[in-house]
């Protein structure tokens, strides 16, 4: 364990905490926009400076660990000036048109600029600006919007295991981007978009779907498969416009293309909501008890005439492990086969 | 070299190659087969490719050594060679027109070469022709007579400094890897000299690739490594190839690989190409570049000496500082510490440039004078101008004013005046140079070389260069002259690395001692002529003949007049080209 001191209030961490987590530790806010508690730390945005006695120039919070008997401290009138410096410098290459933003009232940056204060800049100058054309169909990247943390690549990497972008070109044309600057094509899994703190990715479908304070959020268990994420469903009006996951969950938040992007189903017109049975050549809808008498004759008369083994199973990832069991015994047991089996390969 | 016979030394670095040293030396083949010197004189007749020697503006550089006698001479063609083998070899008579002169001498004489002291005198294609020079015996006694301890301690006595940029104790950087518990650790030779202008480590393992083996074998046993990395440019073919023949060399003679010398201690190198990021040069970030990632730094602590490459413990040193190494163990600390100053130990090679009329490589005692420099090594300004000031330590450096010359070059002393050793760059400026123009040129290599890991460099340099921009365009504002320093000193503190750290010095320090010529600017001027959009062109009625000649070299058609009467130029035609300028006999075209 290491001893130190954050602003006069001791604390004692574990060795290779870092100042940030420290100070977090003791409630004390320190602003990041680069930092993700559960990727490596990158030092990027340089927000989290903080000065420690011995050190001259100010260091980066989440990248240095802690030693015995520091002294730190997260606010001092050069910090805050530098911060400023910073925050007026990303702003100067913004769009800054939080007006029409997807992200904004849920945007780091946005949150750090009012903190902050910033309604004029020093520093006005050439943006960069891009065309977009990312024709991939689920994730928007409004690259103009980039702050360039490195959160998506490292996500994309260190949790997806993918690798699908990373930072192109030098100085001020830096940029995040597939390989040769090709459309975007992952797996789509969207951690990237979880993880941006700005604009600059979100999801195509969210587009123009309301703002965060008229939607209600509903947590609930994602129904794709049996792995069963947490997710929480934005509603506005009824209607599904976004899927999250939160952090503290068991999955940590993380989720795959089905659970973030597939909730189009649940509005959709094609979608089933009662059995159908076809009656002279149509489809009927009809209650489930009808339904289920009609499959039971069924599966009987053809168990008579031709046997057990010419009835199969095939069962769905979507059903739950219990279901799924409960699934093989009745094929097996009731209708005595050992023709079962289930979409999912691993 | 006071035997009998004939010895030809050919300057075949990459300057010499360039003015057509591989020509010369097939020329001294054929003539010298012909004259049927090499039949009479035969084994005593030899000739050698040898590395730079520091003053390329005078290649081909070909020594002739007759019976013990050497003469130098310059701007050697291939087609002059018969001249020299008839009247110097055959006739004893030097060709005393193509001889090199004083000035080549003087710019010799000051300088003290150590790590150059066998470049331009070895063939370094050749291990045997450095291991005559008591080559690989600093190896040898460290391996079979030195603790890694004992080792280390010699190096801290001798006060050797990284030559790399940040003047760190080498000894000290030694010791503190050695005293980390690991089982595997590396050390690193940084070859990628990314610096505009700077040819320091490219020379010296051109000219004497095994003094950098050496060196960094003698590292990799003191901290307890047993592989080690070059990381080179690729832009240097000719280092590489150099420096992969003397790998070659140098394993085969047991020098290099398992069991070094028939001691325990096994030690090899690999080379690894770097893709020409200036960034790449700063520790980390080259670490990264060997690791397979994209070269961007990465925050330090943890220092590479605890956690470098792969996470193991990692001595990175500059090729310069290894190169002193074997020379440090042969000679003693104490030969090494009685060069230089209180605090900066021995000698640093400068890549000298700019308008100074020698310009080239040179090896100095730390503590020289900048005016020693400047005026009996470089032999004083070109066309004889005046001094303006000498920028020093590349685009991390600053520019020290022309009152300042009496300035010791060390460490601290340069670091006092704002500026620094560096690398070794040494761009000497005269009255024609703008310093806004100049902080400009060093911060568009910066900002273009940024890696965009951090705000305060990627868009902080971005600015800076944007408002030095306007302001050498004459729409600068009251203010800019605040602006540049409340930004240049943020992005100094703010910035990650190395590189943003320091991009803005060129810039602070030419405000600090040339405020007025940014003022100047502000006003609309630009006191040296060379901001084009603050100048205008004139014609002088009084000097102007009516030639004509101005007119006909206009390209924008903005000059009228008959002939032999005053021309007139419309400045709003006229694009500053300066073509008149150029070309008006009279002194009659003016600008301001
Ligand atoms: C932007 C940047 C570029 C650098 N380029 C070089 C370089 O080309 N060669 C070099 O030896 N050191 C370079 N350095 C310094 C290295 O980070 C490191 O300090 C040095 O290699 C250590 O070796 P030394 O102690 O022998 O000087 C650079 C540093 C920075 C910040
Ligand atoms: S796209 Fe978002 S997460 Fe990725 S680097 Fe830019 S701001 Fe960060
Ligand atoms: S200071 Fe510049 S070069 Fe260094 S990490 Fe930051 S952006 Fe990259």
């Amino acid at each position: 364990m290491v001893k130190l001191t954050i602003d006069g209030k001791t604390i004692t961490v574990p060795k290779g905490t870092t100042v940030l987590d420290a100070a977090r530790k003791l409630d004390i806010p320190i602003p990041t926009l680069c930092h993700h508690p559960k990727l490596t730390p990158f030092g990027g945005c340089r927000m989290c400076i903080v000065e420690i006695k011995g050190i001259p120039r100010p260091v980066t919070s989440c990248t240095t660990p802690v030693t015995e008997g520091m002294e730190v401290i997260t606010s001092s009138p050069r910090l805050e000036d530098l911060r400023k410096t910073i925050l007026e410098l990303i702003l100067s290459d913004h769009p800054n048109d939080c007006m029409v933003c997807e992200r904004a009232g849920d945007c780091t940056l946005q949150e750090l600029a009012y903190f902050y204060g910033i309604k004029e800049n020093r520093f006005q100058g050439e943006r960069r600006r891009y065309e977009k054309r990312d024709g991939n169909p689920f994730i928007e990247r409004d690259m103009e919007k980039c702050i360039l943390c490195g959160r998506c690549v490292k996500v994309c990497s260190e949790v997806q295991g993918v690798g699908a972008i990373d930072f192109a070109y030098r100085g001020f044309n830096a940029k995040i981007c597939p390989p040769y600057e090709h459309d975007l094509d992952c797996e789509f899994c969207g951690q990237c978009v979880a993880v941006c703190p700005t604009g600059a990715l979100t999801g195509k479908m969210w587009a123009l779907k309301g703002r965060q304070k008229e939607i209600k959020e509903v947590d609930t268990v994602c129904a794709y498969c049996g792995t069963g994420c947490n997710i929480t469903l934005h509603v506005r009006r009824n209607e599904v416009v976004r899927v999250t996951s939160k952090e503290n969950t068991w999955n940590e938040g993380w989720l795959c293309v089905k659970g973030r992007f597939g909730y189009k189903f649940i509005n959709s017109p094609d979608r089933l909501k009662t059995p159908l049975i076809k009656k002279r050549g149509k489809f009927k809808e009809v209650s489930w008890e009808e339904a289920l008498d009609y499959t039971a004759k069924k599966l009987n008369a053809i168990k008579k005439k031709y046997g057990p083994d010419s009835i199969g199973g095939l069962s769905s990832a979507r059903c739950t492990t219990e279901e799924n069991y409960l699934f093989q015994k009745f094929i097996r047991a009731v209708i005595g086969t050992n023709n079962v089996d289930h979409c999912a390969r691993l | 070299m006071k035997d009998k016979g004939i010895r030809i030394n050919i300057c075949m670095g990459t300057g010499g190659i360039a003015a057509g040293g591989a020509q010369v030396m097939e020329a001294f083949k054929k003539e010298l087969r012909k004259a049927g010197i090499k039949a009479s004189v035969g084994k005593r007749c030899t000739m050698h490719k040898v590395g730079c020697r520091g003053l390329c503006a005078k290649d081909v550089l070909v020594d002739v050594v007759k019976d013990g006698n050497k003469f130098t001479y310059q701007f050697i063609q291939a087609d002059m060679v018969p001249r020299i083998v008839q009247q110097h070899l055959i006739e004893n008579n030097p060709v005393s027109e193509w001889l090199v002169g004083e000035d080549y001498h003087n710019f010799h004489n000051k300088q003290v070469k150590v790590v150059l002291s066998d470049c331009g005198n070895i063939d370094p294609e050749d291990i045997e022709a450095y291991i005559k020079v008591k080559g690989y015996e600093a190896l040898k006694t460290v391996l079979k007579k030195l603790t890694p301890e004992k080792t280390i301690e010699i190096i801290k006595k001798s006060g050797l400094r990284g030559r790399g940029g940040a003047g760190f104790p080498t000894g000290t950087k030694w010791e503190i890897c050695r005293g980390v518990e690991a089982e595997q650790k590396y050390i690193i030779c940084n070859a990628d000299e990314g610096d505009p202008g700077a040819f320091m480590d490219r020379s010296v393992i051109e000219g004497n690739p095994h003094a950098v083996i050496e060196g960094m074998t003698i590292g990799a046993y003191a901290i307890g490594a047993d592989i080690g990395y070059v990381y080179i440019r690729a832009e240097y073919p000719l280092a590489v190839e150099r420096l992969k023949l003397a790998l070659k060399q140098a394993r085969k003679k047991k020098l290099l690989g398992k069991n070094i010398l028939g001691t325990k201690f096994s030690f090899d190198i690999k080379i690894k190409l770097g893709a020409g990021a200036f960034v790449c040069g700063e520790e980390t970030a080259l670490i990264a570049s060997i690791e397979g990632e994209r070269g961007m730094p990465r925050a330090k602590p943890p220092f590479p000496v605890h956690s470098g490459l792969w996470g193991k413990p990692t001595v990175i040193n500059n090729v310069e500082t290894l190169a002193n190494v074997p020379y440090i163990i042969r000679n003693g600390d104490k030969w090494f510490s009685s060069y230089g100053t209180e605090k900066s130990k021995g000698t640093k090679v400068f890549a000298l440039t700019g308008k100074v009329k020698n310009s080239g490589l040179i090896e100095v005692p730390m503590g020289i004078t900048l005016k020693e420099i400047i005026y009996d090594i470089g032999g004083g300004i070109e066309n004889d101008k005046a001094l303006k000031a000498v920028q020093t330590g590349g685009p991390s450096g600053g520019c020290i004013p022309a009152g300042m010359v009496d300035i010791k070059v060390d460490y601290e002393s340069l670091a006092q005046v704002g500026s620094i050793v560096g690398s070794g760059g040494m761009i000497v400026l005269d009255e024609d140079d703008c310093m806004v123009n100049v902080a400009k040129y060093f911060l568009q290599f910066t900002q273009a070389e940024s890696c965009g890991k951090c705000v305060p460099c990627r868009i902080g340099t971005k600015r800076l260069l944007e408002i030095l921009d306007r302001i050498t365009k004459g729409n600068g504002k009251e203010t800019d002259i605040e602006l540049l320093e409340k930004l240049g000193n943020d992005v100094k503190s703010a910035s990650l690395c190395g590189l943003g750290q320091t991009a803005p010095n060129p810039v602070l320090s030419t405000i600090k001692y040339f405020r007025h010529e940014y003022e100047a600017h502000l006003k609309g001027k630009c006191p040296a002529g060379v901001c084009k959009d603050l100048l205008t062109y004139y014609i002088l009625e009084e000097f102007c003949k009516g030639c004509g000649a101005c007119m006909r070299a206009c390209p924008a058609g903005a000059i009228t007049g008959e002939r032999k009467k005053p021309h007139k130029i419309d400045p709003e035609i006229c694009i500053k080209c300066g073509a008149c300028f150029e070309v008006c006999k009279f002194k009659a075209v003016g600008k301001e």
